[in-house]
C-alpha cells in the first residue's frame, strides 16, 4: 500500500462512500422489483455483494473484515436459503403445495402470492450477496497470507 | 404430510445442508448429526414412498400446484421410487461412516463445510431422480456435479486438485450437452415435461433436430456416467478423493447418470425410436462391451487399491448400460439389479479401503500383506464385496449377471455370454491378488506383533450394513427383482 500516495487513497475512499449507498439501494430495488419485472434476487443479490466488496477494495481488507465479519456473511449465507425453504414449506403447513404461493393467506391470494414471491427473493439476494463477500474474502485472505 | 413426502424427500437435505454450516459453528459433532438426520429423514420418506408406488402406482406431486406440462412436476414410478431408495441409503450409510473418516482425511476447518456440500450433492442426485421434468433434471444435474468437483478438490492430496479439474472440464462438457439437448427439444417441442414429450415426440422422430437432441443426450449423458472411450475422468477423480467422496460417487452419481439415461431413453424417447429410427442400440451395445473388458482388465494392472476399483466401476458401468442396450424385459431388470448391486457392493468396498487408509495410511496392494490378521472384520467385508463383484451365487452380483446372461440368450446375442464371463473370470483375477495379500501373504520382515487394529464402530457399521445387503439382496432377491420388473414393464411396454 506503501507505493500509493496519500491523495489517491483519499479519492478512492471518498468515491466508494460517495457510491455504496446508491448501489445498495439499486440492488434492493432490483430485488424487490424482480416479483413484477426484469430483475430479482440473483441479479439484486449480486449488486448488494458489490457494494461490500467494493468497500473492501476501497479500504482494505481489514478495515473491511470490522465492517463485515466472515462469520456474518457465513451465516448469511445459510439464513437466505433457510429464508427461501422456510416460506416454502409455511405453504405446505398453510395447505398448499411446496411454494404454492397463493396459499399463504388464506382468503387473499393475490396478496399471499406477493409477499411469497417477495420473501423468496430476498431470500436469494441474501445468500447470493452473502456467497459473493464470502469468496471474495476467501480468495483475497489467500493472498494476504 | 404424506402428501407432500414426494417434494420434502428432496428439501429436507437442502435445508440440513443449510443448518449445517450455522450448527458447525457449535462443533463438528453438531454438523455431522444434522447430517445424519438429514440423509435418514429423507431415506424415510424415499421408503414411504416406494410403498406408496407399490400399493398404488405413480404419484404426481405439483410444485406450487402449478399444473404439467406448465409446472414443474415430481413424479414416481416403480423405476425412480426404487433408485431413490438406494441412493438415500447409501447416503445415510456413507453419513454415518464420514465422522471418523473425515477427521483422519481432511483439514478441520474443513470438515463442516464438506458435510454442507455433502448434503447438497445427495439433494442434487436425489432431485435428478425424482423430476419429472427436463429442464428440473439439469439443474440437479449441475448442483451434483459442482457439489462433486468440490468434494473431489477438498482431498489433501495434490492430485486432487488436478483430478477435480479434469472432472470439472469433463462434467461442464457433458452438462453443456445435455443442456442443448433439452434446448433442441424445447425448440421442436415448446415443452419440458418428461410425459408431455413422449406424447409430442412421435410425430417428429424424424426430424433432424430430434436427431440431434438425442445424440447431444446420450454423449453427455454417456460422459456422465463415464463409459469406456468417455471415462478418462473417473480413475483420479476416484483415486485422489476423500474416501468418504469415492464412495459416495462410485455408489450413487453414476448409477444416477445411468437412471437419467434411462429415463432419457424410454421415458421421453420411446424403445422404437431407438430400434427403428436411430440404431443408436447396436453402437452402446459395442461401447458397453468394450467397457465391460477394457475396465476389468484396466484394473488388473492398477496397484493402487482405489484405481483398481475405479477401473472395475468402469467396467461395472459397461454391465448397467448392456443390459438396457439390449432392449428386453431381461436385460433391463438385469441393469436395474445392477444398478442395486453395484451400488451395495462398490460403495461397501470403498469403505472398507477408507477403513484401511484410517488405522494404516496407504491404498497400495502390496502394503495389503496382513491385514487379514489386523483387521480381520473389516476384511471379511471386503471378501463379501469381492465375491459379489466377481458373481459368485448367493451374493447379489451373480443376480444381475444371471439376468444379463439370460437377456443376451433371449435376444439371440449369445456372444455376450462369453463377455459376461471372461470379464468374471479377471474381476476374479484381481480381487484374488489383493486376497492373497490379505489373507496369505507372509510379511518378509519381522513386524511387532500389533494386534487386532480394527476399524472404529463408526466405520464398522456401515461397511458391514452395505456388505451384508450384498448377501441378503442374493438370497432374498424376490423384492428387489419384483419391483425392476414392474419397472421394466413399465419402461418397456407401452
Amino acid at each position: 500500500m506503501s507505493t500509493v500516495d496519500d491523495s489517491q487513497h483519499i479519492m478512492r475512499q471518498i468515491a466508494a462512500r460517495v457510491s455504496i449507498p446508491f448501489i445498495q439501494l439499486f440492488g434492493l430495488y432490483v430485488i424487490a422489483h424482480g416479483e413484477a419485472g426484469p430483475g430479482g434476487g440473483f441479479q439484486g443479490g449480486v449488486i448488494l455483494g458489490a457494494s461490500v466488496i467494493l468497500y473492501i477494495l476501497a479500504f482494505g481488507i481489514d478495515d473491511g473484515a470490522k465492517r463485515i465479519h466472515q462469520w456474518k456473511s457465513d451465516v448469511l449465507n445459510s439464513v437466505g436459503l433457510l429464508v427461501f425453504a422456510g416460506i416454502g414449506l409455511l405453504c405446505l403447513i398453510q395447505g398448499g403445495n411446496y411454494l404454492q404461493y397463493n396459499a399463504l393467506i388464506a382468503g387473499n391470494p393475490k396478496l399471499a402470492s406477493h409477499l411469497g414471491i417477495i420473501g423468496i427473493e430476498f431470500g436469494i439476494g441474501v445468500t447470493v450477496a452473502a456467497i459473493m463477500i464470502t469468496l471474495f474474502f476467501e480468495t483475497a485472505r489467500r493472498d494476504v497470507k | 404430510m404424506i402428501a407432500h413426502f414426494p417434494i420434502l424427500v428432496i428439501v429436507v437435505l437442502l435445508v440440513a445442508a443449510a443448518i449445517v454450516p450455522l450448527v458447525g459453528r457449535i462443533n463438528r459433532t453438531a454438523s455431522w448429526l444434522t447430517a445424519c438426520a438429514g440423509c435418514l429423514a429423507s431415506f424415510l420418506m424415499a421408503v414411504s414412498i416406494l410403498s406408496t408406488v407399490l400399493d398404488s402406482g405413480r404419484i404426481s406431486y405439483w410444485l406450487g400446484n402449478w399444473a404439467p406440462p406448465f409446472g414443474i412436476e415430481y413424479a414416481y414410478d416403480p423405476l425412480n421410487a426404487f433408485v431413490l431408495v438406494l441412493v438415500s441409503f447409501v447416503a445415510f450409510m456413507v453419513a454415518v461412516y464420514a465422522r471418523d473418516s473425515l477427521e483422519k482425511e481432511l483439514d478441520p476447518h474443513r470438515i463442516t463445510p464438506f458435510y454442507a456440500v455433502y448434503m447438497l450433492f445427495v439433494a442434487g442426485l436425489m432431485g435428478m431422480v425424482a423430476t419429472a421434468d427436463l429442464f428440473n433434471l439439469y439443474v440437479f444435474l449441475e448442483i451434483t456435479s459442482i457439489a462433486g468437483y468440490v468434494l473431489i478438490a477438498v482431498g489433501r492430496k495434490r492430485e486432487s486438485l488436478m483430478a477435480s479439474f479434469t472432472y470439472l472440464v469433463m462434467g461442464t462438457i457433458a452438462a453443456t450437452f445435455v443442456l442443448l439437448g433439452i434446448g433442441y427439444l424445447y425448440m421442436v417441442t415448446g415443452t419440458l415435461n418428461m410425459a408431455d414429450l413422449a406424447r409430442l415426440l412421435p410425430d417428429l422422430y424424424h426430424s433432424k433436430v430430434v436427431l440431434t437432441a438425442f445424440a447431444f443426450f446420450t454423449v453427455g449423458l454417456t460422459i456422465k456416467i463415464a463409459l469406456f472411450p468417455l471415462h478418462n475422468w473417473l480413475p483420479n477423480a476416484y483415486a485422489f478423493a476423500p474416501s468418504v467422496t469415492s464412495t459416495i460417487m462410485a455408489a450413487t452419481a453414476t448409477k444416477v447418470g445411468a437412471y437419467a439415461l434411462i429415463r432419457v431413453m424410454f421415458t421421453v424417447f420411446q424403445p422404437e425410436f431407438e430400434i427403428t429410427v436411430v440404431h443408436v442400440t447396436q453402437v452402446l451395445l459395442f461401447l458397453a462391451t468394450i467397457a465391460i473388458l477394457a475396465g476389468s482388465i484396466l484394473a488388473v494392472a492398477q496397484t493402487d487399491i482405489k484405481k483398481m476399483l475405479a477401473y472395475s466401476s468402469i467396467g461395472q458401468i459397461g454391465y448397467i448400460v448392456l443390459g438396457v442396450a439390449l432392449m428386453n424385459h431381461l436385460g433391463m431388470i438385469g441393469s436395474i439389479m445392477h444398478i442395486l448391486n453395484h451400488a451395495l457392493m462398490k460403495g461397501g468396498l470403498f469403505l472398507v479401503v477408507g477403513a484401511i487408509v484410517y488405522r494404516h495410511g496407504f491404498t497400495h496392494i502390496q502394503d495389503f500383506v496382513g491385514l487379514g490378521r489386523k483387521m480381520p472384520f473389516t476384511m471379511a467385508a471386503f471378501t463379501i464385496g469381492a465375491l459379489s463383484m466377481i458373481g459368485v451365487p448367493l451374493t447379489v452380483g451373480f443376480v444381475s449377471k444371471w439376468y444379463l446372461a439370460l437377456a443376451s440368450l433371449d435376444a439371440g446375442m449369445w456372444y455376450f455370454v462369453p463377455v459376461l464371463l471372461i470379464s468374471s473370470l479377471i474381476t476374479a483375477v484381481y480381487f484374488w491378488r489383493v486376497i492373497d495379500n490379505i489373507y496369505f501373504k507372509k510379511t518378509e520382515k519381522e513386524e511387532p506383533a500389533t494386534g487386532i487394529q480394527e476399524a472404529p464402530i463408526g466405520m464398522l457399521v456401515p461397511t458391514f450394513v452395505l456388505a451384508l445387503l450384498c448377501i441378503v439382496f442374493g438370497i432374498f432377491a424376490s423384492f428387489p427383482i419384483s419391483v425392476a420388473e414392474q419397472a421394466a414393464t413399465l419402461l418397456l411396454m407401452r
